[in-house]
């Protein structure tokens, strides 16, 4: 029989028939790679969230090898000195040893932690893009729900992260949880037991968090990240309004290779920004803390940040105790309210915030397209209002701290952060609507009469005036005829081209125009003769 | 509809052959996107002439980034072998071990990124290309077809017609849900007030024997170990009693001067709580009623103790009464005594310590 010549070239194509012939994948890879996405800066701030995770996920395996979650007693002898023979916990003298004796723990462990701040960070951050821009309206309601669990189930995986060390400062806050637990009216004292298996602290509550914080949560995290990273590729991305971009289009690259290489990079940099944090800046030094005793505390025993806000809601609360006259008598906690009632509002309102909003504007249509937080001053307004309640709460979580470095007396800065939770967050409401107004206000005044072009004209009765550059056509009154389209009104010469921009990158100016081909968005810049004249005082 | 392709002549949206010769790959990758209903109405080369300078310096420039990643990389692994890195006390080299890791680590990963980022923004072509939502919801007919599919599996399933199945497997089904609680339930749930223990303390006499206050280290305490104006934590003298197992026991123990300790006393008289002082000594739980932090921050001056957590203040001097801040309740009070030179607990704690409840009387 006749040997039959190798043919290298054809070995891919043949490869990929035969791959095809069975699981049939050409069509949907192909429609994969050719998917359009649409880029804003803004977008990316739920991908720091999705890469941080990443990398919480391959740090936190890398610690669950040498950390022991158990509350048996031994007497550390590892090479932190100034800790030799006292005894601890294993939880805790294995989080000294990956801190000392394990090489390189420390930069792992310092990583996870800045990840997981990291992760909540974005995800509140991200939360606030998707709310002003009310990308959660129809038919994203469901994915805003599954985002905003996503920040519960975060919160809950970095308590119960932070407190299985077992220092003196985690120690202290799980004593503040079971307190609260307790505080609950009828079943809090069996809530209580049934999770420390006893009266606090019992002998087996940092296992039972050890495995909620490296088994459930995770998986229910991978789960609701799985659902609502689904959910974002089924219902495609929300863009902004603008050229050629309508409710029924995407407008913008192919995920392949483009759009894809940015993300990777990206993904690269958080995890380098985070490798950096965690190798030059310190974080949670268990070791300065000491076992956890129930005896000992110090001055400044704050959580993490984003627990802030139950911490300062707690500090605010005034003492009201409710008694309730009936046999022995019962006891509702002022505890109750701040750490229990008020999560519980901040959870529920929000969850349902787009049905609520959709039902007061009776707005049963399907929105693509977002909104300029400017345009819908109503919401604006509400978020801000929510975001400086939250501020003054998370301010309150660090007031002893405030007092004493500002110098300010303890007792005023609890009665400020009474205070100013209930007088700051109408203000904000109050100011940001105005703005928003009158952000609008000039948005049109700027399609009407053209944009500020800084010169002053001297007209023959002397009177002055400064010339505007009308954006487009006018009619006869030199109004602009230009309609608002919710996008960016340029508002500046070197918007339009007839100034090049003042400083062009971050750390020097560039005058010549570069010479790169520039994209659709950015028209050629090209200086004009008469450029020198105009002048627009912003030239270096 | 403009298009500039760049060397490619596509100028039309119209379907193309792709078996033809002549058609570019370009072009069929257009096609490709056609068929998906997406239209690639912008796709400009960054560098139309192939060579020029500034391509080459950009590539020079991404290249060099991912040497130094190398570099980098190579440092890590390098420092991580052989950089000292055993804890020593005070200053030395190994205390540069984690920084320079994160260091290296951090900078190899960023260069990684910004090569990646510089490839993708500044070398690959520009592109504008727009997608078809299709945000049309399916039809009234689609939607009754589905619809009716679903409902007639229940058909099929004829539990209207034999409703004797539905209801023996509601009824088998409870029960095997209640073998899921079960095991939560029976496990997990205890019953709270198991030997009275939110009630309770290691201070309860055992077998009629009042317990002596102690050091941390085990070592009775006596009334000249505290001077005046001064305060120690004291626990219980019992097996593990300065441990966690007996988290709710710590005691403040303090000294008062004179004037402070006659009007304590008076406070007292008037609560009913005489002879709960010793002397000028008086004795209030640490653990703070509002949510069990150890209260310890002890102010001479005014005579308040601060709990750290959520800053509420307590009266030493009027039976620890909450004065400030979130606590609602007095700080329990432990009677003392002296035998034999040391200080014991004449009892338990008459109030409940720690965090409030709801059955607390």
């Amino acid at each position: 029989m006749k040997r039959r010549r190798f043919d290298l070239a054809a070995v891919p194509g043949k490869a990929a028939r035969e791959v095809d012939d069975r699981l049939q994948v050409n069509t949907p890879l192909r429609s994969l790679l050719n998917k359009v996405f649409p880029d804003h800066w803004s977008f990316l701030l739920g991908e720091i969230a999705l890469f941080s995770f990443v990398v919480l996920l391959l740090t936190g395996v890398y610690l669950t090898l040498f950390f022991e979650p158990s509350l048996r007693e031994v007497t550390y002898d590892g090479s932190y000195r100034p800790l030799q023979g006292t005894h601890m916990s294993a939880a805790y003298a294995s989080t000294l040893d990956i801190s000392f004796d394990v090489r390189g723990g420390l930069v792992m462990r310092q990583m996870h932690h800045w990840a997981a701040l990291l992760f909540m960070a974005s995800i509140i951050v991200h939360m606030m893009r998707i709310f002003f821009t009310g990308a959660f309206r129809k038919p994203r309601e469901l994915n805003w729900m599954i985002g905003y669990l996503l920040f519960w189930v975060g919160f809950l995986a970095g308590f119960t992260g932070y407190s299985i060390p077992d220092d003196g400062l985690s120690g202290t806050g799980l004593r503040i949880a079971s307190g609260i637990i307790l505080s609950i009216p009828v079943i809090g004292t069996w809530a209580a037991t049934a999770a420390f298996a006893g009266e606090f602290p019992g002998e087996i509550i940092i296992s039972r968090f050890f495995i909620l914080h490296v088994l459930l949560i995770p998986a229910l995290l991978v789960g609701l990240i799985s659902a609502h990273l689904g959910l974002v590729f089924k219902q495609k991305h929300t863009q902004w309004p603008g050229p050629g971009r309508t409710n029924s289009n995407v407008v913008g690259e192919r995920m392949f290779p483009r759009y894809a290489l940015k993300q990777g990079g990206f993904f690269m940099i958080v995890f380098g920004v985070i490798a950096l944090l965690g190798g030059l800046v310190q974080i949670n030094p268990i070791w300065l803390f000491g076992p956890y005793e129930a005896g000992v505390v110090s001055a400044a025993s704050q959580p993490d940040w984003y627990v802030m806000f139950l911490d300062g809601s707690t500090r605010l609360m005034p003492p009201w105790q409710i008694n309730i006259p009936i046999g022995d008598g019962y006891v509702i906690p002022p505890l109750f309210w701040p750490t229990v009632v008020l999560p519980g509002l901040m959870t529920m309102i929000p969850l349902f915030y787009p049905f609520i909003e959709a039902r007061l504007n009776r707005d049963r249509a399907i929105h693509n397209l977002l909104q300029r937080p400017r345009d819908v001053p109503g919401r604006t307004a509400l978020g801000a209002m929510a975001v400086s309640f939250w501020l003054v709460l998370t301010l309150s979580g660090a007031n002893d701290v405030i007092a004493d470095k500002f110098f300010i007396s303890l007792n005023a800065m609890t009665w400020a952060g009474r205070i100013g939770l209930i007088v700051v967050p109408p203000i904000a409401y109050y100011v940001t609507y105005r703005i928003c107004l009158g952000l609008q206000q000039h948005d049109r005044e700027v399609l009407a009469h053209g944009v500020e072009t800084g010169i002053i004209r001297r007209l023959p009765s002397g009177q002055f005036v400064e010339v505007h550059q009308p954006l487009g056509r006018t009619d006869d009154h030199g109004h602009g005829e230009l309609e608002y389209v919710g996008w960016v009104v340029p508002k500046k010469m070197n918007r339009l081209g007839a100034l090049g921009p003042a400083i062009r990158g971050f750390f020097y100016p560039i005058e010549k125009p570069a010479e790169a081909p520039v994209s659709p968005g950015h028209p050629p810049v090209e200086p004009r003769p008469e450029r020198e004249e105009i002048g627009s005082g912003e030239r270096r | 509809m403009s298009t500039r392709t760049d060397g490619h002549a596509v100028s039309t949206s119209d379907a193309i052959d792709v078996n033809d010769p002549e058609v570019s790959r370009f072009d069929i990758v257009r096609e490709g996107a056609r068929r998906d209903d997406i239209e690639i109405v912008h796709y400009e080369a960054q560098f139309p002439v192939p060579g020029t300078k500034a391509e080459r310096r950009i590539t020079r420039v991404i290249a060099a980034m991912f040497l130094l990643v190398g570099l980098f990389a190579t440092a890590f692994v390098v420092a991580y072998i052989w950089w000292p890195w055993q804890y020593k006390p005070g200053t030395g080299a190994g205390k540069l071990y984690t920084p320079i890791l994160g260091l290296t680590l951090g900078l190899a990963l960023l260069l990684v990124g910004f090569g990646i980022l510089a490839w993708g923004k500044k070398l690959l072509p520009k592109e504008v290309s727009i997608q078809d939502r299709h945000i049309e919801p399916a039809s009234d007919e689609e939607r009754k077809i589905t619809g009716n599919t679903l409902v007639y599996m229940a058909d099929e399933l004829g539990v209207r017609r034999r409703p004797l199945l539905g209801v023996s497997l509601l009824a088998g089904l409870a029960p095997v849900g209640a073998v899921a609680a079960a095991p939560l339930i029976g496990g997990l749930i205890e019953q709270p007030h198991k030997n009275n223990q939110y009630f309770t303390t290691g201070w309860k006499p055992i077998d009629g024997k009042l317990i002596h206050l102690t050091h941390h280290d085990g070592t009775p305490v006596r009334p000249e170990d505290v001077s005046p104006g001064g305060q120690i934590t004291v626990f219980p003298g019992i097996e593990g009693g300065a441990t966690n197992k007996h988290a709710d026991s710590p005691v403040l123990l303090i000294h008062l001067r004179e004037d402070d300790a006659t009007e304590a006393k008076a406070a007292n008289d008037r609560d009913g709580k005489q002879n709960f002082m010793w002397g000028n000594y008086i004795a209030y739980s640490k653990i703070c009623t509002h949510a069990g932090c150890p209260a310890s921050l002890y102010e001479q001056q005014t005579n308040r103790l601060l709990c750290p957590c959520h800053q509420s203040q307590f009266l030493i001097t009027d039976n620890a009464r909450p004065i400030f801040g979130p606590a609602s309740r007095r700080l329990p009070q432990l009677p003392l005594t002296v035998e034999e030179g040391f200080f014991v607990a004449q009892s338990d704690f008459t109030e409940t310590v720690g965090p409030d409840f709801w059955e607390r009387p």
